[in-house]
């Protein structure tokens, strides 16, 4: 009986502290998830707010052509710098009357190129990379790898520059 | 682990002296009684504060003050993820910025919080408030819509009837003779660098004060014995109830700016009529319904000479008004330094109700 007694108490016990513990839990829980809410509830809209930018440069990457209305007056050995969605592009008409187009953006650290006529050469003056100028493969210097090209047609005096 | 944290701590102790600090932090005590409820508005009003820096550094990014204003304004508004939300939190913000701040001040007035040792406490905080309504005004130019056009107008009139240096300092404010784009550039520089590097320093003091001096206990509670006056520590327990009126403040702050998102306007455009029912802010209300009687009754630049006298004298004797009562005595000066405080309060409540039927 006595003993009885006492395993009753110290179940008792047991639970009161069992309960004690699980509430202090519980109320943990609630306040971190509570806390995470508002911090999400804030967190979110000026993540989209700074973001904004970045949404906006990313829609213009989307494009996939471009057309040049005026680029057919382009002379023999010149080249036209133009924008292709976010980015800087060349397009460049070869002494063969051939034409080649690439992005303007060195494979090494994203400096912006320019065609040298006298060398009939793309030129990167940040650290002297050199490609070709009617693939745009790298030649020599830093650059890792050539410039991405695109398709040119030309038709009735409009040049149209294309993803590949 | 704990012993490398507690050398840890021991080391930038030593250095920086933490203990001192929260020794500092624990000593100020706050008052318990009927009346507690009002320690809180100086708090909420440094939250509103804190809002106004955080929404103001995120307007930042994208606003461009001069010819552009409208139309970064725009942008923020209707193109800019959530622009609406922060444009409309920073200027929700102000507002309840502006009530507690004048709550704040007429709580300290009423419980005679600025009697000695506090005189330091309620100047600074004159100040405060000045540059807060200061602020406000600077800030209400800035999208350069209609309404902040013809506002920014009609307020620049009033310092502009001052005698002598009026017309050249107010043209110094304007940059020109008319309100233009010009006005916005400075008023940006006023807004967002000069105000803030005016406030933060007058802030830190004030508080400083606050915390060297404690709250002040009101008249009634200060006539009990010492044993039977309540108080709990400010750190941590009255901090943690503090940030639970912030978290309130938070909740209220949120719900007004995105249910009632604010207005943008049409560009202002100097060749337009003012639009009908054009009015200052709210707490520009009563100035401007008192400069409106006084030159109703008084004719011309009498009457807004008159106006800003009287608001000015009322300012000093305001800002005085330790020094008429600042001693722990009740009586005449204590009775009619109250009689004051709800004179001042009764005209700016009468005058901006009376402002805003006559609209
Ligand atoms: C401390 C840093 C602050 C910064 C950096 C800041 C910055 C700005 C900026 C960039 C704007 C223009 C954007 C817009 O018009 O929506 C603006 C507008 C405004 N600001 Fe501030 N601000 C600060 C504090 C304050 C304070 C303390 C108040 C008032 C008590 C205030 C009241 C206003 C008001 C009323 C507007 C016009 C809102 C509107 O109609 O769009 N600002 N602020
Ligand atoms: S960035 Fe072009 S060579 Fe380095």
């Amino acid at each position: 009986m006595n003993a009885n007694k006492t395993l009753t108490h110290t179940n008792g016990a047991d639970t009161d502290a069992g309960d004690l513990m699980s509430r202090r839990t519980f109320a943990k829980v609630l306040f971190g998830g509570v806390g995470l809410c508002y911090a999400g509830a804030i967190g979110y809209p000026i993540y989209r707010y700074l973001a904004s930018p970045i949404e906006r440069s990313m829609e213009t990457t989307k494009v996939s052509e471009v057309t040049l209305p005026d680029a057919a007056t382009l002379e023999l050995g010149a080249a036209m710098m133009f924008k292709f969605g976010s980015k800087p592009a060349m397009l460049i008409h070869h002494k063969d009357d051939t034409w080649s187009a690439m992005e303007a953006v060195c494979t090494h650290l994203a400096c912006t190129v320019q065609y040298q006529a006298e060398e009939n050469r793309i030129y990167c003056a940040c650290h002297g990379g050199v490609y070709d100028a009617k693939t745009g493969a790298a030649v020599s210097g830093p650059p890792p790898k050539g410039l991405k090209a695109f398709n040119v047609k030309v038709q009735d005096g409009t040049v149209t520059v294309s993803k590949v | 682990m704990a012993k490398l944290i507690a050398s840890l701590y021991g080391w930038v102790d030593s250095r920086l002296g933490l203990e001192e600090m929260l020794k500092f932090a624990k000593k100020k005590t706050v008052p318990v009684h009927k009346h507690s409820f009002w320690y809180y508005w100086g708090g909420i009003s440094l939250f509103f504060f804190i809002v106004q820096a955080f929404t103001g550094v995120l307007l930042l990014v994208y606003y461009r003050p001069g010819p552009d204003a409208y139309e970064s304004v725009r942008q923020i508004t209707y193109e800019i993820h959530f622009g609406w939300l922060i444009r409309s939190a920073h200027s929700w913000s102000a507002n309840l910025m502006v009530a507690s701040v004048f709550i704040h001040m007429f709580s300290v007035y009423f419980m005679k919080a600025y009697r000695a040792p506090r005189e330091f406490g309620w100047w600074s905080g004159m100040l405060l408030l000045i540059i807060t309504l200061l602020f406000g005004f600077s800030g209400y130019l800035l999208p350069m819509d209609e309404l902040a056009y013809f506002a920014t107008k009609v307020g620049l009139e009033i310092p502009n009837a001052l005698p002598i240096i009026g017309e050249p300092m107010t043209n110094l404010f304007r940059g020109g003779l008319e309100v233009g784009e010009l006005t916005v550039q400075r008023f940006f520089a006023l807004h967002v660098v000069v105000m803030p590097a005016l406030f933060l320093p007058i802030l830190v003091f004030h508080l400083w004060l606050v915390q060297k001096h404690g709250n002040a206990t009101i008249p009634s509670e200060a006539e009990k014995p010492k044993s039977e006056q309540k108080s709990i520590p400010f750190f941590p327990n009255f901090l943690m109830k503090d940030l639970a009126m912030w978290l309130i403040a938070l909740n209220v702050m949120a719900l007004f700016a995105s249910l009632f998102p604010w207005d943008l306007g049409e560009v202002a455009d100097p060749l337009k009529p003012a639009p009908t029912g054009i009015h200052p802010e709210w707490y520009f209300m009563s100035a401007f319904q008192v400069l409106k009687i006084m030159g109703s009754v008084f004719p011309g630049a009498l009457g807004e000479g008159l106006g800003i006298t009287i608001f000015t004298l009322g300012l000093v004797l305001w800002t005085l008004i330790p020094l008429y009562d600042g001693k722990h005595e009740k009586g005449r000066r204590a009775r009619n330094a109250t009689y004051f405080g709800l004179l001042a309060l009764a005209i700016l409540v009468i005058t901006t109700i009376w402002g805003y039927m006559v609209l």
